[in-house]
């Protein structure tokens, strides 16, 4: 079971939230644009690290805002980013 | 070790410099691959580089339920194709590997379960597959421990079944492969980590190891969870998420359940191995892990579902639970042929159900790894349909939750 760290409720249980995934995914600017190839990776590639990955979360059963922490996929250790 | 059972079922060897195949990952797909190299197609020359030892990964941590009763023509043919190999498999491995016909129910609890099953079993007709549908008189029958009850909380309203279907006892299916492997000729290296691939002009010559350079004539990275680690090595990029899928195991118990059942609704899927344990399997957990364990609330939610599919469960005690890490690709399919790089192939994104197709896997493996090309079976599975959009997507076979 994970803490997870909601920036705005605290540290709560990971069944209060859902996972979102890799963070700062930016929709393509041009759609349109895109090739096959390009589009391909927006749609479906997504960086899967061993060690530290941006992640996102929403907390689902609390405030229901997203937001996003660093945590090791090796040692589930949740790093908050202070900034 | 009992009486007439060898110590060691394979030698032990140190890496060449060079082979002409080089097989990343020593699971069941890997060694599978390597087998079936040497004996289809004469290619002897082989390293199978494993950085623990062999079968330590998800061929020993999965639930061993083997089925062919997929959707779509590509993942029926291929998944056939594996099921008829492991009729055959004991004998021609000359190893017992207790594979057992014993069928495999999938329950419908809702509607659109019913629809989505119905439609499946007259797809499996069509590409000749044994299946059947069953009306919950028949399920009943076939599995007298369910709870059939009406005010059940998931109620069965059916279920496919796969007669064919079974389980095999999985560490025997990777020592009869790698025994077999070894037998032919295949160089066996345990406690070899690839922690490089070396690339010459777009075409992949080498692998770095903890053990030294290896030089290779095609490289297979066949490393579950760990394919994206490891294509990343030679710039190559997966549409692949690593997850852990947790399991367990109850103590032993006289037989009560002689089927596998399995639920896609409630996330949970159940056999009893020979010993007598119950083996149970749950969905993945949500986040991206290599961490081989996984969150205590999805063993939970799982046992809660079984409890309610079999009442007479509640008895049992949970001996111990474990995780592995899959390699969940988008469309619940994986991905098995060459890369962007040539010399380099890859075979992964089986996700949750790559024990069934260990033989049809390392024979399609194998099969593209002598001829630098995919074999028909394997041809669809290519990673340029992210791309080209000829997705086969199989999340309603697939049995998991992703």
């Amino acid at each position: 079971m994970l803490l997870v760290p909601c920036p705005w409720c605290g540290p709560r249980d990971e069944v209060e939230f859902s996972y979102g995934g890799q963070a700062e995914v930016a929709y393509p600017r041009d759609p349109a644009a895109l090739s096959d190839e390009e589009w391909a990776r927006y749609v479906f590639f997504r960086d899967n690290p061993r060690g530290r990955f941006r992640e996102r979360w929403v907390h689902t059963h609390g405030c229901r805002r997203w937001f996003d922490v660093t945590r090791d996929t090796v040692t589930h250790e949740v790093h908050v980013r202070r900034d | 070790m009992s009486g007439d059972h060898p110590d060691f079922l394979w030698r032990t060897h140190d890496p060449k410099r060079s082979y002409e195949v080089v097989i990343v990952g020593g699971g069941g797909h890997g060694l599978a691959t390597a087998y079936y190299l040497a004996r289809e197609h004469g290619i002897t020359d082989v390293a199978v580089l494993e950085k623990g030892w062999l079968a330590g990964g998800n061929v020993t941590r999965n639930t061993t339920i083997i089925r062919s009763n997929y959707l779509w023509d590509e993942s029926a043919a291929i998944y056939e194709h594996s099921l008829k190999l492991w009729e055959g498999l004991a004998e021609e491995l000359d190893y017992d590997l207790l594979f057992d016909q014993r069928g495999v129910l999938n329950l419908a609890h809702t509607l659109p379960d019913v629809r989505a099953g119905v439609r499946r079993v007259n797809a499996n007709r069509l590409n000749g597959i044994d299946a059947e549908w069953l009306e919950p008189d028949a399920v009943a029958e076939v599995c007298p421990i369910l709870n059939m009850s009406p005010s059940a909380r998931y109620t069965v309203l059916g279920a496919t079944f796969q007669q064919r279907g079974g389980i095999a006892r999985h560490e025997n299916v990777a020592w009869g492969y790698a025994r077999a492997a070894d037998a032919l000729g295949v160089d066996l290296v345990q406690g070899c980590e690839v922690t490089g691939i070396e690339v010459d002009r777009e075409r992949a010559v080498a692998v770095e190891t903890t053990r030294g350079r290896i030089a290779a004539g095609r490289i297979a990275l066949v490393a579950a969870g760990h394919s994206s680690v490891l294509a990343g090595l030679a710039g190559v990029e997966l549409p692949i998420r690593s997850h852990p899928l947790q399991a367990l195991v109850s103590e032993l118990y006289e037989q009560v359940l002689d089927t596998v059942v399995m639920s896609n609704a409630v996330h949970v899927y159940v056999s009893q191995a020979h010993k007598g344990e119950l083996v149970m399997g749950a969905g993945i957990d949500p986040y991206v892990s290599y961490a081989q364990r996984g969150s205590f609330h999805v063993i939970e939610r799982q046992l809660a579902a079984a409890l309610e599919l079999f009442p007479i469960f509640a008895q049992a005690r949970v001996l111990r639970t474990w995780a592995g890490i899959v390699d969940v690709s988008p469309d619940a399919s994986p991905i098995v042929g060459p890369t962007p790089v040539d010399g380099l192939y890859v075979n992964c994104g089986w996700g949750t159900g790559g024990f069934k197709a260990t033989p049809g896997s390392g024979w399609a493996l194998a099969w593209t790894l002598a001829h630098g090309e995919p074999h028909e079976l394997n041809a669809p599975f290519g990673l340029e349909r992210f791309a080209t959009g000829a997705l086969i997507d199989e999340h309603g076979a697939a049995a998991v939750a992703h």
